[in-house]
């Protein structure tokens, strides 16, 4: 079987040398360099990947048995919306709803054993966040530090509605015309209106 | 923005508009030069989360010790009128990385450094069988069977290494394997600052 | 030989760009045609010599050369040989080599299908586009070379990541780079105007085409990236608002707003200046993209492997590019009369609305995107943004957005009746109500997705009004109105047609909105109800593919008794990464996708071995992908409008091509 040709020792050994010579400074990581390489500018979501290599998983289940949901299907739901706003913190961008990596299953099992003993959404949180630091919530608190984030769209909005404000007015000024149609013009614009409506 | 009113004898306010792409783009820039600077240097690392536990005493915890092993448990009462700085290492016997930074735990401890170590999520035979293997380089020893303990630290994984001053305070925290450079620049430093106390 | 022979051919590319970027500029600003001449065949020789290196490097790994360390690191010789092609663009490299050959590309239809253009224009925009190519070069071969030997050879490569390992490669990247390069195109024509210090509709008559085409490809590059994630990582996700999926569709945020304003361009001469820049911010946008992936300022949890050295690189070439353009556009906008005076309620004024809020939600994601990297940077506080964040910032721009999308292209040029119009969509509105009241009453309190309905019928039947009242459904017969219909412009049907599918990807989001999950352990031969079916699990076997081994569930679907489908979701294990990857099972129809993950199996408490099952519903969750097809197709049918093909007077015989094109 060509298909499960896995070096042999002495390939290994040679290929063990030869990365080291490639690649001095990486030595054993080598393997986990790989994939960085591996991530061209696309769209999907290759942080699963990271996961993937750097987590060591331990080899028996603990508190994250990957079944473990709430009987209440109200609660479960809860559950599920306080772990949206959770990130799963060893992979890339999840949420810890998303990602099977041993924390986010330990986090999930901790949500979901509050929101049971019926522990608000905001103290669920709360809890995650006085242990796991702001890094933790995907959904940024609000403080000084973070204003000019919660602010952009209504300073984009302002911003542009200001900036089209001056230019109309700029426009009105410097005397191309004014803005009202002449009864004449008006009527020809009605016809070829009704005509081409392209 | 200043400069950008220089530009001209008397720059009309539109001119001031058709700058600020300009104005972004440049500071955006020098923003992302900076980030690479850091990058190289290490002093810009998006990886490393301060701990949310900095300046905090650890949490109110009870550890059972490794059974067979004969060190003593760990819990939250024994950070209380510590000698001097301690070290705690999160670890586990099924993680490589734990392996790697073995030694310096070792190192540390042949110092006279206090380490203490919690077992994450281990089997009690795999873990005597590491130290048996690798040498013991914890005082005191807690098993952290389910990992509930882990999180209430804010623990990501293991290995995880955290250094407490003498009045029980966390100062120090870093997700990963200790590296030498770790102990000469960080480690060592801190602990001297905090013995010296 | 053969990988010289393409680093050969890199090197020559770099030299024509070189060429191209000093001559046709010189000639243009002398008027000399002869060196405005040399543009277009520039730009093709250019486009060959990539071309072979880019086939240099395809040989490469097809023959599965060793000696090479792009092929070491990134292939395996038991890959599938469909993978070993496409693992070209997998890697940093080689996607490279790939992007400045669909530059060199574009080039090259500038020459070929610019025959008509003012001399001094092609050779302007030729110039800027050499310029372009030649700083990727240069990347490519002072930092990034795939042609680098190494010596002995190692006995096997690498292998490919095995997410890479899927269609999805073959077909992705090159869209998506198609549509990041397209506007390349449009970013040289912006710079090409300032230069000469104007801006009037045949400019935008050229630079529509260009942003059309664009926009098309990206779109179907994104969506079909979307596509790719939700088979391919196994969570039933579409968008996760991640870094990297950001930086694509900020492009295309603003590669929408130019599309938009360029028809005012094109119609009315108004918006001048404002389009010229936002042809340069969406090159711009598509450039940060590249940095960001590519420096490793993001992604640093491999900070390892990236090499600051190209981020440094690739800073430098933004630098140039991004901060020349906006210089000179601060120094040659003022000079640009604005013209084409507009009342607030007129289509202009609908344009201008829409893009005043596409430019904020683009300021939206992108300062969400930046935001952790500079707060971290002059602070050092570590913040996440993630999709709470941009679902509650965004969707109060989006959704004046879509309102505005079914009465814009109803309001007259110059000046226009809201009232009219509003009348005319009563029964839009009534349908997009209906849909609201229908979602709440039979899906339960679900507003979010209520909503998202009612946005989607609004869109799709305000297309089908726009339609209809531009063929004068209810003014004239209906044979006189359908043959109207038939000839109405190509443009009307391609934005009634982008808008509808716009309509159809919201109502697949909404459709997500209501998807239900269901975790369970099940042993084989038992089974479960979940969505209405019963799930029965035959049995777990193991499976051998051509470079991994999977453990392979069969899972009967029946409904009252019957078999409506048989899923068999599996896990690969890849030998040569060392990686498990889990591989959904979806079964795809027009109410739905319903979709099964196999994890892992376990013995329960009884001994039983169980495999542990995710099942999902996902209502409506085709319709996003196919929407974001309608909304490409739109595109196509504008970019075959007459008005475009007749762009090009001078060269009538050329129009057959130019639409081939499209």
């Amino acid at each position: 079987m060509k298909i499960f040709l896995m070096p042999s020792d002495a390939g290994r050994a040679h290929r063990r040398a030869w990365l080291r010579r490639v690649f001095p400074s990486l030595g054993h990581k080598f393997r986990l360099a790989a994939p960085a390489a591996l991530r061209p500018d696309l769209g999907g979501g290759f942080w699963l990947l990271a996961l993937l290599l750097l987590l060591s998983a331990p080899a028996f289940a603990q508190i994250g048995d990957t079944t473990y949901r709430l009987r209440d299907p109200e609660q479960e739901t809860r559950a599920r919306e306080i772990g949206k706003e959770l990130r799963c913190l060893v992979c890339q961008n999840q949420s810890i709803e998303d990602s099977d990596a041993p924390l986010a299953r330990d986090l999930r099992r901790i949500v979901r054993e509050q929101v049971e003993l019926g522990a608000s959404n905001e103290l669920v949180i709360r809890f995650v966040h006085e242990r796991y630091g702001d890094f933790v919530l995907l959904r940024p608190p609000f403080r000084w530090s973070t204003l000019l984030l919660w602010a952009t769209p209504a300073l984009a909005l302002l911003g542009g509605i200001f900036a089209i404000w001056r230019s109309r007015r700029q426009a009105n000024t410097t005397g191309i015309g004014p803005l009202e149609l002449t009864e004449a013009e008006r009527k020809r614009l009605a016809i070829l209106q009704g005509d081409q409506k392209a | 923005m200043s400069e950008v009113a220089k530009a001209g004898p008397k720059p009309s306010r539109r001119k001031l508009l058709v700058y600020a792409p300009l104005g972004v783009a440049a500071a955006a820039g020098l923003g992302f030069w900076a980030m690479l600077r850091g990058l190289q240097d290490g002093s810009f690392n998006p990886r490393g989360v301060p701990s949310a536990l900095l300046g905090k005493p650890p949490p109110d915890f009870a550890l059972p010790a490794l059974e067979s092993s004969g060190l003593p448990a760990l819990a939250s009462a024994d950070f209380r009128g510590m000698p001097g700085p301690v070290v705690v290492n999160f670890w586990a016997s099924w993680c490589p990385p734990c392996i790697i930074e073995h030694p310096h735990l070792m190192a540390l401890q042949r110092q006279g450094v206090p380490v203490w170590g919690v077992n994450y999520k281990d089997r009690a035979r795999d873990a005597q069988a590491f130290l048996t293997r690798h040498g013991n380089p914890y005082a005191r020893l807690g098993v952290d069977k389910p990992g509930r303990v882990a999180i209430d630290w804010g623990v990501y994984g293991v290995p995880e290494t955290y250094i407490l001053d003498r009045n029980g305070i966390i100062r120090w925290r870093f997700a990963g394997a200790i590296t030498p450079e770790l102990m000469a620049q960080d480690i060592q430093p801190l602990i001297r600052r905090l013995s010296a106390r | 030989m053969i990988p010289e022979l393409g680093h050969f051919a890199l090197i020559l590319a770099a030299m024509l760009a070189i060429t191209q970027s000093i001559l046709p500029l010189w000639g243009a600003q002398r008027g000399d045609a002869r060196l405005m001449g040399s543009a277009a065949p520039l730009a093709v020789a250019g486009f060959v010599a990539i071309t072979i290196s880019f086939a240099a490097l395809i040989w490469a790994y097809v023959t599965n050369d060793m000696t090479v360390v792009n092929v070491v690191a990134n292939s395996h010789s038991a890959k599938p040989m469909l993978f070993k092609i496409t693992g070209v663009w997998g890697n940093h490299e080689g996607s490279l080599i790939l992007w400045v050959m669909v530059l060199a590309g574009c080039s090259a239809a500038v020459a070929a299908f610019g025959a008509a253009l003012p001399s001094a224009l092609q050779a302007r925009v030729q110039a800027v586009m050499g310029m372009i190519l030649l700083g990727f070069l240069a990347f490519i071969i002072f930092t990034s070379n795939p042609f680098e030997r190494i010596w002995p050879p190692p006995p096997d490569g690498q292998g490919l990541n095995p997410l890479l390992q899927d269609i999805g490669l073959a077909i992705h990247p090159p869209l998506l780079y198609v549509g990041y390069v397209g506007y390349a195109v449009t970013f040289a024509f912006a710079v090409a105007a300032l230069i000469e210090g104007r801006v009037d509709a045949a400019w935008g008559r050229w630079v529509r085409p260009w942003s059309l085409a664009a926009w098309a490809f990206l779109t179907m590059g994104i969506s079909i990236g979307s596509w790719w994630a939700y088979y391919e990582l196994g969570w039933g996700g579409y968008w996760f608002w991640d870094p990297v999926e950001n930086a694509s569709l900020l492009p295309w945020l603003a590669g929408t707003a130019l599309l938009h304003s360029a028809i005012v361009v094109e119609k009315r001469e108004a918006l001048k200046i404002w389009t010229v820049l936002l042809a340069l911010m969406a090159f711009t946008l598509s450039l940060l993209g590249a940095f960001l992936v590519r420096s490793g300022v993001l992604n640093s949890v491999h900070s390892f492997a990236s090499d600051p050295a190209r981020g440094l690189f690739i800073l430098g070439l933004l630098g140039i590019y991004v901060t020349g353009a906006f210089a000179l556009f601060a120094w040659r906008a003022p000079s640009m009369a604005p013209a084409g005076v507009f009342a607030p309620i007129s289509r202009e004024g609908g344009i201008v609305l829409n893009n005043l809020l596409l430019c904020s939600i683009t300021a939206v994601v992108l300062v969400g995107t930046l935001y952790p990297l500079f707060l971290d940077l002059l602070t050092g506080q570590m913040i996440s943004v993630g999709p709470p964040f941009f679902n509650a910032a965004t969707a109060p721009l989006a959704l004046p957005l879509v309102m505005g999308m079914a009465v814009g292209p109803m309001l007259a040029w110059k000046r226009a009746n809201l009232w009219p119009v509003l009348q005319r969509l009563w029964w839009v509105a009534c349908m997009a109500l209906l849909a609201f009241i229908l979602t709440l009453t039979f899906a339960g309190w679900h507003v979010l997705s209520a909503l998202g309905f009612a946005c989607a019928f609004w869109l799709i039947c305000g297309a089908a009004a726009d339609i209809a009242d531009r063929a004068g459904v209810g003014r004239t017969s209906l044979r006189n109105a359908l043959n109207r219909a038939r000839h109405l412009p190509r443009a009307a049907w391609g934005a009634a047609i982008a808008h509808a599918g716009m309509g159809v990807t919201i109502l697949g989001v909404a459709g997500m909105g209501l998807a239900v999950e269901k975790l369970v352990a099940v042993p084989p031969g038992g089974s479960t109800q979940f969505a209405g079916y019963e799930w029965r699990l035959e049995g777990v076997r193991d499976f051998i593919g051509p470079n991994f081994t999977a453990r392979k569930a069969t899972i009967t679907v029946l409904r009252d008794g019957r078999v409506v489908h048989v899923m068999e979701p599996s896990k690969r294990y890849f030998p040569t990464g060392r990686m498990t990857t889990t591989e959904a099972s979806i079964r795809t129809s027009v109410a739905g996708d319903l979709y099964a993950v196999l994890g892992e199996e376990r013995a329960n408490e009884a001994g039983v071995n169980e495999a542990v099952l995710r099942l999902h519903n996902n209502p409506l969750a085709p319709w996003i992908w196919i929407g974001a097809g309608i909304m490409a197709l739109g595109a196509a049918f504008s970019l075959s409008d007459r008005r475009i093909r007749i762009a090009a007077p001078a060269r009538r015989r050329k129009d057959a091509e130019a639409e081939a094109s499209a």
